[in-house]
């Protein structure tokens, strides 16, 4: 199994289902589900596979490549590859997609060929986020980067609420102008690169030696692209329109996987491929970042709409995990990785669990609700650890993400840790007085609304298991995290700042 | 002036080989003439279409398996056939087989169906039916057509001013012509003409009296001679060149749909008859920018100093102009003629890196986006309401529930004409942008900035005409007539090659590499 194509197995897997089920006749559309559940459920099993392959402890920066020569006079070559911050990024898409698709069960109801499509782009989105994490060659993560906004587009504008038309547009719109500037910047990088027919293999982009003024527009060319994906203040406004009209499972995945290519991308490439312009722009983006997690967080409170509150609770946590990238110690910056693990489930969970009581009650206003943990008292439990988690509760993931982010950038930034933590408490405000307006209070009387199926516990169990296995034994996890983290931060060249922090420090280095 | 006169008249050598294609169009346009003068009225389109074709893949039989081993200057160096001149000519005889399939469609009528038999007649009416008894059959279109692609193979092959000059005659009279017979909306068609005439006549005065003034600088009007003009005298002051090649840029700019010589392109791209309006964007764009490449690469390449930032300024004003004015279009030809606008633009950076690579990038450009507007032209003329072209983009809400394989590719096509990754469109731009970067310091880096900017805006325009077919509910009786055969290879013809480039480009961009060395 030395030379097998882990990789491209696992896109050729879904892409294959996702061509079948397009194919399919009219009169087997009702198969649509079945199938798309079944190459899932397959892709995940391959991306196992393929992690029991990898090896912590490697020389080499990324495993598991494949490189071929693609459009040898652009210097193009289809490179994939992997290291631990990709790994479990592809890991999270592939867990999650299933339980989406599990999820989406009843979300095209008038089933035909429009419910063939729905699965279908849900597969080929599938194809993409594996690919994007997986390309070691920058050209062949753009072109990615840029595919996936299509199948996102028709998924948004086609099966969405009201206004998705709109929504769907802006979200092409913003994505595409920040793909474009990078566009540019990619080609200004490929110049200064060695060029030849390898020229945009990341190990031949590392370690150059650019012009500092360069450097920088380069930097900046492809933070921009970053910061929309990720989003950050100020351009996070696409988020909450795409999120909020979006059906649960096509937010689970934006939110979820998506936007990781946003805060992936900035370790990956501004980080690793442009040290100094990244240190150079520290302030102002750490800045940003804090702005961020405040201003995710207020408008989060004052959310009448719960998808788009739990939008906003996102923006709130990718400032975190921007934060935690940017104060460059390897423990903010292992936390940061781990966090956007933890903040896929928790997202999915608060996501998918929202979804399944508007479609009980019809309504995504919270206005609309109160009283539910009487009438569906499963439910309403397993949104409130869902919630827990998105507000790091010790005990579920994402409070040791959020710990080791804050720890780590208390090393260095003493001033702008203390003001992030303020952030956990207006965590607790937005999950719990939304938890408080929807399912405690008086039993609507009006309402006969039956608990989870067992369907819907099969959605919920293995998000809920993934909160506390890794909140209680996050260790593996690091492990493979860790060679990752601290492999870019020493292309960056920083090392974390001394006194070394006792015992907390410890749990996330391996120093 | 008896000093410039050769003392002796020496015979041009003629390389029979390396001109043959262009000799085989020409003769299959006159035998054309020939075929309407004499062949019965019932199988005169069917003898027409089928010459045209078999002239077509002839001509592209003898480029490839003959001229491209008699490569260089022939007829005393009034034509070069040089790697770039044989790619862009089989690219326009790849692409005018298209057109020609396009042309041919006849769905169920008796001639063609875009071509009208007689200027005062109603489609469908008695009068038309009458023309068409009387032999005034439509069928004329193929000679003409075919003698424009002679015309246009000429362009980028010509090695003096002069033979560009013919040529460019040669490939628009009878464009002119062929944009006055449209069937439908005939006053349109009627004032598309007679502006794309007036209009075109100016800017070939403005050429030839470019050319007079080069010749009164370089005392030849050939480009090797031009060229050596200027190297000779790098830092003479003259007042004829700059004017000179400010003149001959505007006639090329006009003929490329540059900005501010861009008035035509939306009213011709209108008036004209569907597939004409394909053959249009694709071919006369890419022989255009072929003459474009070999004057400013062998004939005034030495001076660019004084004329580039002008036509960078050009390019900048190419791409905003396209872009912004097609977000307010609702018209789809007219739409896609701003979105070919805003494509001259992009295509301009890549010429103005002034590199070989700029070359090769410029030629892929100009064959990936031919063939995708020649399909998407192919499907327009098939989307009816009632019997004629439902050209409002509001006619278009809902085909994607009607029809979804022609909204399929009309969206395959859109996408590829915003450039998003794994279509041709992504490729073509990565490869006209990436020279200029490459080779063209500040100012082109900042056209490239501004050049994806102005993608976006486009992207904006064609996503909101995908959001109209798939997700707007249908209104009227809008419905995609059934393509004939023919019609229906062409566009496969395109299509695939258009999702080809996008996958798997490297063989082509291969091939513009190795062609992409200009001779003098």
């Amino acid at each position: 199994m030395e030379n097998f194509p882990w990789l491209t197995v696992m896109m050729v897997v879904p892409l294959v289902g996702a061509a079948l089920i397009a194919a399919l006749p009219a009169a087997m559309a009702e198969r649509a589900k079945e199938l798309a559940l079944a190459f899932s459920v397959a892709t995940l099993a391959v991306g196992i596979g393929a992690s029991t392959q990898f090896e912590l402890n490697a020389i080499s920066q990324f495993q598991l490549t494949e490189t071929h020569s693609w459009i040898p006079s652009f210097g193009v070559s289809y490179a994939l590859g992997v290291d631990g911050i990709a790994l479990t990024l592809i890991l999270l898409a592939l867990i999650l997609t299933p339980i989406c698709i599990l999820a989406a069960w009843h979300d095209v109801p008038e089933g035909g060929s429009r419910e063939k499509n729905y699965f279908a782009w849900t597969l080929l989105l599938l194809t993409f986020m594996v690919g994007v994490f997986a390309a070691t060659d920058v050209f062949l993560f753009y072109v990615f980067f840029e595919a996936m906004l299509i199948p996102v587009y028709f998924l948004i504008g086609g099966y969405g609420g009201p206004g998705r038309q709109a929504a769907a547009l802006k979200f092409l719109l913003f994505s595409l102008a920040g793909g474009l500037v990078m566009l540019a910047a990619v080609i200004g990088l490929y110049v200064q690169g060695p060029g030849g027919e390898q020229g945009f293999l990341i190990s031949n982009l590392t370690g150059l030696t650019i012009d500092p003024t360069l450097e920088k527009w380069l930097w900046v060319g492809f933070f921009i692209a970053f910061a929309v994906k990720a989003p950050m203040w100020p351009v996070h406004t696409w988020l909450p329109d795409a999120a909020g009209v979006a059906k649960p499972a096509t937010a689970t995945l934006l939110v979820g996987v998506l936007d990781k290519v946003g805060t992936y991308g900035m370790i990956r490439f501004c980080l690793q491929l442009f040290p100094d312009a990244s240190q150079w722009a520290t302030p102002v983006v750490i800045a940003l970042a804090v702005v961020s997690i405040f201003y995710g967080a207020f408008a989060a409170i004052a959310q009448n709409d719960m998808m788009r509150l739990i939008a906003y609770t996102s923006i709130s946590h990718f400032g975190l995990i921007v934060l935690g990238i940017f104060a460059m110690t390897t423990t903010s910056s292992a936390g940061s990785a781990l966090y956007m693990i933890n903040h896929g489930f928790s997202t999915a969970g608060l996501f998918l669990i929202a979804g399944m009581l508007i479609a009980r009650r019809g309504s995504t206003k919270i206005s609309d609700y109160g009283g539910w943990q009487k009438v569906t008292p499963v439910l309403a439990g397993t949104f409130l650890v869902c919630g827990l988690s998105g507000l790091a509760l010790p005990g579920l993931s994402t409070f040791i993400s959020e710990f080791l982010v804050i720890v780590g950038t208390f090393q260095r930034y003493k001033g702008v840790a203390s003001i992030a933590v303020c952030a956990v408490v207006l965590a607790a405000i937005y999950i719990l007085w939304m938890y408080k307006r929807l399912m405690t209070g008086p039993a609507p009387a009006d309402v006969t609304a039956h608990d989870l199926s067992w369907r819907e516990k099969f959605v919920v169990a293995p998000i809920i298991a993934a909160f506390l296995v890794l909140g209680f034994f996050p260790k593996p996890a690091l492990d493979v995290l860790n060679p990752a983290v601290q492999r870019v931060l020493t292309e960056v060249g920083v090392s974390d700042p001394a006194p070394v922090v006792p015992a907390a420090a410890s749990t996330g280095s391996e120093k | 002036m008896a000093t410039l006169l050769p003392s002796a008249f020496t015979v041009a050598t003629i390389d029979y080989w390396a001109i043959m294609p262009i000799l085989i169009v020409f003769g299959g346009a006159l035998i054309g003439v020939l075929v309407d003068a004499f062949a019965p009225r019932a199988t005169r389109h069917t003898i027409q279409v089928a010459l045209a074709l078999v002239t077509i893949i002839a001509a592209f039989g003898a480029l490839v398996w003959k001229s491209v081993d008699h490569q260089g200057a022939t007829l005393d160096g009034a034509l070069i056939i040089d790697g770039p001149t044989l790619f862009m000519q089989g690219s326009i005889l790849l692409l005018s087989l298209v057109s020609v399939l396009l042309m041919a469609e006849k769905f169920a009528g008796a001639g063609a169906d875009a071509f009208t038999p007689m200027g005062a007649a109603v489609p469908g009416s008695p009068l038309e039916a009458a023309a068409s008894r009387a032999g005034w059959g439509t069928s004329e279109v193929f000679p003409l057509a075919l003698f424009s692609i002679a015309g246009m193979m000429i362009f980028p092959a010509s090695g003096d001013l002069l033979v560009m000059f013919v040529a460019l005659e040669v490939l628009s009279l009878p464009l002119y012509l062929l944009t006055g017979l449209a069937r439908r909306r005939r006053l349109l068609s009627q004032e598309a003409a007679l502006k794309y005439f007036l209009l075109g006549s100016f800017s070939s005065a403005f050429f030839l009296f470019g050319a007079a003034l080069i010749y009164g600088y370089a005392g030849s009007v050939k480009f090797a001679q031009i060229h050596a003009a200027i190297t000779a005298a790098p830092t003479a002051v003259d007042g004829l060149l700059l004017p000179g090649v400010l003149l001959l840029l505007v006639g090329l700019l006009f003929k490329v749909g540059a900005v501010p010589f861009h008035m035509w392109t939306p009213d011709v791209y209108q008036g004209a008859p569907t597939p004409i309006t394909g053959f249009m964007a694709a071919c006369t764009k890419l022989a255009a920018f072929g003459a474009l490449l070999r004057l400013v690469y062998t004939g005034i390449d030495a001076d660019r100093w004084d004329w580039r930032l002008g036509v960078a300024a050009i390019a900048a004003l190419t791409m905003i102009v396209g872009s912004v004015l097609s977000v307010a279009q609702t018209d789809i030809k007219r739409l896609l003629a701003y979105s070919s606008i805003a494509h001259a633009g992009f295509i301009l950076v890549g010429v103005l890196a002034f590199d070989i690579t700029g070359v090769s990038g410029t030629m892929f450009y100009l064959l990936a986006y031919g063939l995708a507007s020649l399909a998407a032209f192919g499907i327009v003329a098939l989307v009816r309401e009632g019997n004629a072209e439902a050209s409002h983009i509001g006619q278009w809400a809902g085909l994607g529930k009607k029809h979804p394989v022609v909204a399929g590719i009309f969206a395959l096509l859109l996408l590829t004409f915003a450039g998003i990754p794994l279509t041709s469109g992504f490729t073509a731009k990565f490869a006209a942008f990436a020279p200029a970067i490459a080779h063209g310091g500040t100012t082109l880096a900042v056209l490239v900035v501004i050049g994806v900017l102005c993608s976006a805006i486009t992207a904006f325009v064609y996503v909101r005409i995908i959001v109209l077919m798939y997700f707007s509910e249908a209104q009227g009786d809008v419905r995609a007539l059934n393509p004939s055969i023919l019609t229906t290879v062409g566009l496969a013809i395109a299509v695939i090659l258009t999702i080809g480039l996008g996958i798997m480009p490297a063989p082509v961009l291969d091939l513009a590499a190795q062609a992409s060395l200009f001779l003098r």
